[in-house]
C-alpha cells in the first residue's frame, strides 16, 4: 500500500465577508481529514473563519512563465480604467 | 541560454516558481536546505518535549505545548515547500531515517534542566530567528512564503526561552547557576548553527548567486552574536567566551574560536543524543503506520460507497 496521500491546497476566510485566500497545503486521505489538519496547521491563532479544502489535482493554472502572452490581451486596453477619461474641469462625484 | 534567462530573473528580484525552468543544481541544493531544515523542525520536538511533563507551572506548560505544535506546524510548511520541488513527503523522511538527509546538530545536545528550555528557546531559536528573517528574501517562492509565516509565528519563541531565563538568574542562587550553566552549555552549539566559516563553506558561492541564501554564514553569525550580548548583560548572565568584546573599529563584538573538531563530530553522529533522536523518529513513524492505513482504508470506503 502506497503511504502518500492526496495533497489538498488550503484557503482560509480571514473575517467574515472577506474572500478565501491560498494559505499552503496539507496532506490527507479524506475530505474530513483535510479540515481538521487544515485547522490546526493554518489556524492556530484564530487566522480563519471559514476554510475550504480542495484536491491540488483539481487546480487549474496558467504557466507563471511566458505569462505575458497570455495576458497580453488585456494589455493595451486602458479604456478599461477610470483614469482614461478626461473630465471636465470641476466636475464633482463621479 | 535558459540559464541565463534564469540568472537574470534571480537578478532582477523576481521569485522563481515551481513550474519555473530552474537549473538541476539549483533544485538539488534547494531540496538539500529545505528538507534539513524542516527534518530540523520535526526532531527539534524532542528535546522540549522532554520536558512538557516536568514543567514548573501550568501556564509553562500551556506555553512549551503550543511552542512544541508550532514546531511541528513549520515543519510540515517546510516539507509542503519542499515537496514543490518534485520530491515525496516519504522519500524526504527516508532520507532522514536512512542518514542521507542531515537535521540542526544543535538538537542532539540533552536538555538537562529546564533553564535549557530558556536557553533553547532564546539562543536556538534566536539564532533559527536570524537566519530565517533573512531567508524571507531567498529568491524561491514557497520557501520564501513559509520563512515569512514562520517568522511571524517564531517571535513568540525566543521571548518565552528568555523569561525564562531572566526569571532564573533574578531568582535563587541555585537557579541563577543553572541558567548560567544553561547558557554555557547551549553558547558554542548555537553560534556554530550559521555553519562553517565562509571560506569552508563550499556551497556558499551558488546559494549567494542564486540567492538562496541573501547572507552567508559569517555575516548571519555576526548579527546574532550583536544582538545576543546585551540581552545576556540585562539578565546578569556571562557568556562563556574571554575573547569577546566590542570592536569600534569594526562596529561588531569580536568572539573567540569555535571548536569545528566537535561540531563535525557532532554532524558525523557522534554527538550525545544522535542515534536517540532518529530512533524516536523512527519508532513515531512505525508506530504510526496503522493510523496512515486505517485512513486510508476509511477513504476508499467512502469512494466505494458513492460508486455503489
Amino acid at each position: 500500500m502506497s503511504e502518500n496521500t492526496n495533497v489538498w491546497e488550503v484557503f482560509i476566510q480571514s473575517k467574515n465577508g472577506l474572500a478565501h485566500k491560498h494559505v499552503g497545503n496539507v496532506h490527507a486521505s479524506d475530505k474530513e481529514m483535510a479540515l481538521q489538519n487544515a485547522r490546526d496547521l493554518y489556524t492556530r491563532r484564530n487566522e480563519g473563519s471559514c476554510i475550504w479544502v480542495v484536491k491540488s489535482e483539481y487546480i487549474v493554472s496558467s504557466e507563471s512563465e511566458d505569462g505575458e502572452a497570455f495576458f497580453d490581451p488585456s494589455n493595451d486596453k486602458m479604456y478599461r480604467h477610470p483614469t482614461f477619461y478626461n473630465m471636465p474641469e470641476g466636475a464633482k462625484h463621479i | 541560454m535558459n540559464e541565463n534567462k534564469f540568472q537574470d530573473k534571480i537578478d532582477s528580484e523576481r521569485k522563481i516558481e515551481p513550474k519555473d525552468w530552474m537549473p538541476e543544481a539549483y533544485r538539488k541544493h534547494l531540496i538539500r536546505q529545505i528538507s534539513q531544515h524542516a527534518h530540523s523542525e520535526i526532531i527539534g520536538m524532542q528535546p522540549e518535549g522532554n520536558w512538557i511533563s516536568r514543567a514548573p507551572s501550568l501556564r509553562a506548560k500551556m506555553i512549551l505545548l503550543a511552542k512544541v505544535q508550532d514546531e511541528a506546524g513549520h515543519g510540515l510548511y517546510l516539507y509542503s515547500a519542499c515537496e514543490t520541488l518534485g520530491v515525496s513527503r516519504q522519500e524526504l523522511i527516508q532520507q532522514l531515517h536512512d542518514g542521507k538527509a542531515k537535521y540542526s546538530s544543535i538538537f542532539n545536545y540533552p536538555t538537562l534542566s529546564w533553564a535549557d528550555m530558556g536557553a533553547i528557546g532564546w539562543l536556538v531559536d534566536g539564532a533559527a530567528i536570524v537566519n530565517q528573517v533573512s531567508l524571507q528574501r531567498t529568491s524561491y517562492g514557497p520557501y520564501s512564503r513559509g520563512m515569512i509565516k514562520i517568522c511571524k509565528e517564531e517571535s513568540f519563541h525566543q521571548r518565552q526561552g528568555y523569561e525564562i531565563m531572566a526569571e532564573m538568574a533574578s531568582g535563587t542562587p541555585e537557579q541563577k547557576e543553572m541558567a548560567q550553566d544553561a547558557l554555557n552549555r547551549f553558547w558554542w552549539p548555537s553560534i556554530m548553527m550559521f555553519g562553517p566559516h565562509d571560506g569552508d563553506s563550499p556551497r556558499t558561492g551558488n546559494a549567494m548567486k542564486w540567492k538562496i541564501k541573501r547572507q552567508t554564514n559569517d555575516e548571519l553569525r555576526q548579527s546574532f552574536i550583536d544582538k545576543t550580548v546585551h540581552q545576556a548583560e540585562i539578565i546578569g548572565l556571562t557568556i562563556p567566551d574571554p575573547d569577546l568584546k566590542w570592536n569600534e573599529e569594526r562596529g561588531h563584538y569580536d568572539f573567540g574560536k569555535m571548536d569545528w573538531d566537535e561540531f563535525w563530530d557532532v554532524v558525523n553522529g557522534k554527538g550525545p543524543c544522535n542515534k536517540q533522536r532518529l530512533d524516536h523518529h523512527k519508532k513515531a513513524h512505525i508506530d504510526g503506520k496503522w493510523v496512515r492505513e486505517a485512513a486510508k482504508a476509511y477513504s476508499k470506503k467512502q469512494k466505494d460507497l458513492i460508486i455503489n
